[in-house]
């Protein structure tokens, strides 16, 4: 049996549901020695804003149970020095790339979209509005309904590319941002980044990162991320792309289950930068297994009927 | 740009920005099984892994991103430098690590068994650029900054470079693998914090004054170990005129440079500094590209 892999969300094709996580794949490059860029769905780069960025001071992560904790503080080096410095090898290696866009005010997520759109080579803009471990723009606009629908709104004015608003779990009610992306106008939505957390060093009681609180991703919160994913599958017509906390493919296919058209993987990426291989070939084979032909007959294919449970 | 410590090898990296042409690495991951472990005390071990593929490839100052235990806790790798590449008649055939016990991975290499299996992701970063006679290489350990010493040491001989190991620990029982260097032709300064073995005090102490009278010589530094010890060694060094280069240990999470944990302060031309990715532009860097913090 010929399994297709192949997905579709909204005028953005994959070849197949798995893609780099933003934060976690550098700018892409780093990983062209341990996996062939091309056989991913695609890649996200680092957050970019307009300018360069230093990022907060070392120490910037930290490992808790089954997860880590991270404040880097989005170090990057700017949108301009992306599309020079990264971007034709990126498309020289064939990934399919997607930029991740950073914004301290409107203006800023507007004018980065739009020095994109005019950019050979870039097949979607991830609208980082979640970051928390920043204190300046991104969480601000995200965990606000009129902030999330006015930086979707905002950048959808300028763009004709597929944006992908990438929500926090940091609210209550995570459904309701993806219903206020939608109706801005996103192309899809991607979630969850991560979850606001913190480590105390007992002994000297002082706080393990340099920013005092950062971001819990890692296996730790994919049940969590996996709930979140069919409350928005719910909510939403969009696509959702889900993630937090892939560790193998029998995760990927949970996300997929739950709602997700496609998901991102990144703290596993760190564990194990040969992963993607695995996980296409563990998703290939349980698609097989179950006469699965399409990758997107799995989407949202939960059971919640009574009984069947043996 | 670290042309300042001779050796156009590795020019392909630019310290001051990203390295030029990462797609040059080519680590492997090895399930590697565990062929030796010694125990030197109840903190500090050698651990000897079968890892042909890595043993073969890694050059002196790489080192290896380790995890011992499957599953998700612990969760990340952990770096560690080769320390020494075992060889058989039929060639390279697995490395050794030395680990001091500080936390969960490092327990667990503590108490590794033969036969068990560490995966092992290497070898990755930029090496030590080595000197050829007439220049002689001085290296400085802190404790477990032992750690890459034994394959450069390897590397030196070959080139009939003169090596002189200046070594300082907190304890006599804490100093190793002396037998090792000093079979090799290497001239032992050794220092520990309670004066059980060697002179009493830091390491850099033996190191200035060595210094003073090496004038004529051409010296190069290299050195690993706690940062406060690197700062005041490259300092040391910087006074007498000599290069230095360092292998730094920052919280690193991935080793590919995905994660941007791992950065380090480098000097600007107009007295500012950038953080770069120690994993790749590291973990050796020319000590003077390297912005010190002042010292506590």
């Amino acid at each position: 049996m010929t399994t297709d892999l192949s997905v579709n969300l909204g005028t953005l094709r994959l070849s197949n549901p798995l893609i780099a996580a933003s934060g976690c794949f550098g700018y892409g490059v780093e990983y062209a020695s341990t996996v062939d860029l091309s056989t991913l769905g695609g890649i996200v780069s680092k957050g970019l804003y307009l300018a360069e960025r230093e990022g907060h001071p070392p120490e910037r992560i930290v490992e808790t149970p089954s997860g880590m904790l991270n404040a880097i503080g989005l170090q990057g080096i700017g949108v301009h020095r992306f599309i020079r410095e990264k971007l034709p090898e990126l498309r020289t290696l064939g990934a399919t790339v997607m930029v991740n866009i950073c914004g301290s005010t409107l203006d800023e997520y507007v004018e980065v979209a739009h020095i994109l759109s005019d950019v050979e080579g870039i097949a979607a803009l991830e609208l980082n509005i979640s970051c928390p471990n920043v204190k300046e723009g991104g969480i601000t606009f995200g965990s606000s309904l009129t902030g999330t629908h006015a930086v979707v709104g905002g950048v959808r004015r300028v763009t004709r590319l597929p944006i992908i608003p990438k929500l926090t779990p940091n609210v209550t009610d995570v459904a309701s941002f993806a219903r206020a992306a939608e109706e801005a106008g996103a192309d899809a939505i991607s979630l969850v980044n991560t979850f606001l957390a913190m480590v105390i060093d007992v002994e000297t009681r002082r706080p393990a990162l340099s920013n005092i609180v950062g971001g819990l991703s890692g296996p730790a919160i994919r049940p969590i991320a996996v709930r979140m994913v069919h409350d928005c599958r719910r909510a939403v017509k969009i696509p959702v792309i889900g993630m937090g906390g892939i560790a193998s493919a029998r995760d990927v296919i949970e996300f997929l289950i739950a709602g997700a058209s496609a998901v991102q993987v990144g703290t596993a990426n760190f564990v194990d930068p040969f992963i993607w291989g695995k996980l296409l070939t563990g998703l290939a084979e349980y698609m097989a297994r179950h006469g699965v032909a399409q990758v997107g007959d799995l989407v949202g294919t939960l059971d919640t009927s009574v009984g069947q449970h043996a | 740009m670290i042309g300042a410590v001779g050796g156009a090898r590795h020019d392909w990296f630019v310290v001051n920005h990203e390295p030029s042409c990462i797609l040059m690495r080519m680590p492997v991951d090895i399930q590697a099984r565990v062929i030796g472990n010694t125990r030197l005390s109840d903190d500090y071990n050698i651990i000897a892994l079968a890892a042909a593929d890595i043993a073969a490839s890694a050059e002196p100052g790489q080192f290896v991103m380790v995890k011992v235990r499957h599953g998700s806790d612990p969760l990340l790798r952990r770096p560690f430098s080769v320390f020494e590449i075992l060889r058989s008649p039929s060639g390279p055939e697995g490395i050794t690590l030395l680990s001091k016990r500080v936390g969960v991975t490092t327990t667990l290499l503590h108490e590794a068994a033969q036969g068990d299996i560490v995966d092992c992701l290497g070898p990755l970063g930029r090496p030590f650029t080595l000197v050829d006679p007439p220049a002689e290489a001085w290296l400085v350990a802190g404790g477990v900054g032992l750690a890459p010493f034994a394959t450069v040491v390897e590397a030196l001989q070959i080139r009939g470079t003169s090596v002189t190991l200046f070594y300082g620990a907190r304890s006599a029982g804490e100093l190793f693998h002396l037998e090792w260097f000093g079979s090799r032709g290497v001239r032992l300064v050794l220092s520990t914090e309670d004066g059980s073995r060697g002179e009493k005090g830091r390491v850099t102490a033996p190191l200035e004054r060595e210094l003073q009278a090496a004038e004529n010589r051409e010296v190069t530094i290299y050195a690993c170990g706690p940062e406060p010890m690197l700062a005041a060694t490259v300092a040391v060094a910087a006074r007498y005129g000599r290069a230095s280069q360092v292998s730094v240990e920052r919280v690193m999470g991935c080793g590919m440079g995905g994660c941007y944990s791992c950065v380090i302060p480098i000097r600007d031309e107009d007295g500012g500094s950038h953080l770069v990715r120690s994993c790749l532009s590291g973990p050796v860097f020319a000590g003077s590209d390297i912005a010190w913090a002042a010292p506590r």
